[in-house]
């Protein structure tokens, strides 16, 4: 139903359309019109023309040309100020580096002085306690002999006086060494 | 008991004086197409004026609008027709911007209260318009290309590595195709305009037509509506397009005057 309608509108607006067209012809193919719209045109489209190539395209084209410029002069500067930086973190690198170099070079230098230092001193410490060592050991072989005569001359005394209680005659001195050496001898 | 009248798809085309005017024995009265072309002229010539006004590094939104124009038109005639083209940039540019805003102010609504002199016109729609168009393009075409290039213009029509016993039946097949320009530039920006505007005009008759019936037909009257409203859409689309097709075959015509050996 509604599908017949809209056909039977659309035959009564086509009937209309070739009702007018049969009756007063196309509108655009009436030549009495055409100079007019020509005349316009070129007026219009002239005016257009000029405007847009002597004022209004260079405006814009020059706007656009002045903001790539800057655009890219920006980009340079960037570049260099980029370029700049990463010489002077170079330089600083370098410096960094030498520092440490150095540092390490002074703490060596140290290092081997106060080893070489401690060397000596460690020489001379030696030095002094084998002195020591030596005076102290003559010293107690000094005391050892002392002792071991006195002991011999203690031990003669004793068997003197022993022999003496016993036989009631004192041996001489000769014969008591004789028989404490053959005694410690045997 | 009719209250509603569905209007004949063809008065949106009519010519109808506003000032007489003559020059000699020719008519060049001030019409509805000549007011609409003025209008369309004038706000492109504001716009841009507006958009210019203080043209800066960092743009306001008008010269936004007004550079992203200039760099699609410039690079159409960069990439057809080389770095030489930028002479004719000034031409495209205005012949594209000319042709969409005829274009695109033709689908204005216009309401019941306007006079019926100033009603929506599009003057694009007009054979007279678009030949007049197509003919300065190809004049431009033809004289540049003679003047540029001499004779050797006459290369378009005979292309260069081509086999002598072809040339007579391409010879004459590529004479007939650039005679044709003209008409076929023209023919094609009127008649999609014309059609347009036919059946923007034919859908809202049935609008009318419907609703004429005073029935509960008149609710169907909801379905050329919306076929009205889809229309519309598509012929915004249209008019930019058909703005872009002349612009781009104006540049490829113009290309081949820049060069005739490389058709």
């Amino acid at each position: 139903m509604s599908v017949l309608a809209i056909v039977s509108a659309a035959a009564a607006a086509a009937e209309e359309v070739h009702g007018a067209a049969e009756s007063a012809g196309l509108p655009q193919l009436d030549p009495a019109w055409w100079p007019s719209q020509i005349f316009w045109l070129v007026i219009t489209f002239g005016a257009l023309y000029f405007f847009m190539s002597s004022k209004a395209l260079p405006a814009i084209g020059g706007a656009i040309e002045e903001r790539r410029d800057r655009i890219a002069d920006d980009l340079d500067q960037a570049s260099d100020f980029k370029r700049n930086a990463e010489e002077a973190e170079a330089a600083y690198n370098q410096a960094l580096a030498d520092a440490r170099a150095k540092a390490g070079a002074i703490a060596a230098d140290k290092r081997a002085e106060v080893e070489a230092e401690i060397a000596k001193m460690q020489a001379q410490t030696d030095a002094v306690l084998e002195k020591d060592l030596a005076a102290a050991e003559a010293r107690i072989a000094e005391m050892k002999a002392e002792a071991s005569s006195k002991v011999r001359e203690a031990a003669a005394d004793a068997a003197r006086a022993v022999v003496e209680t016993l036989i009631d005659e004192a041996p001489t001195k000769d014969a008591v060494d004789r028989a404490i050496t053959t005694v410690a001898n045997s | 008991m009719l209250k509603f009248r569905a209007a004949d798809p063809l008065e949106q085309f009519e010519i109808i004086p506003i000032v007489d005017l003559h020059l000699g024995s020719i008519d060049i009265s001030l019409t509805n197409s000549a007011f609409w072309m003025l209008l369309g002229t004038g706000a492109i010539i504001v716009f841009f004026l507006l958009a210019t006004r203080r043209a800066g590094l960092i743009p306001s939104r008008l010269q936004s609008v007004a550079e992203v124009f200039y760099e699609f038109v410039f690079d159409l005639v960069r990439d057809s027709i080389g770095s030489e083209g930028r002479k004719f940039f000034p031409y495209v540019f205005t012949l594209f911007i000319w042709i969409l805003i005829s274009n695109l102010f033709g689908l204005l609504p216009t309401l019941p209260i306007i006079p019926h002199e100033y009603h929506t016109f599009t003057p694009t729609s007009h054979i007279a318009v678009t030949f007049a168009l197509a003919i300065l393009t190809i004049s431009i075409v033809i004289v540049y290309g003679f003047w540029k290039n001499g004779l050797r213009f006459l290369r378009i029509v005979a292309p260069k590595g081509l086999p002598l016993w072809l040339m007579p039946i391409l010879v004459p097949i590529e004479i007939i195709s650039f005679l044709a320009r003209p008409f076929t530039l023209a023919v094609r920006l009127f008649a999609n305009m014309f059609a347009g505007h036919i059946l923007l005009k034919l859908f809202a008759g049935f609008i009318i037509s419907l609703l004429a019936t005073q029935s509960f037909m008149s609710a169907m009257a909801i379905i050329p509506a919306f076929g009205v409203i889809a229309i519309t859409m598509l012929e915004i689309l249209v008019a930019v397009l058909q703005a872009y097709v002349f612009a781009v075959l104006t540049c490829i015509y113009l290309s081949d005057a820049e060069h005739p050996d490389h058709h």
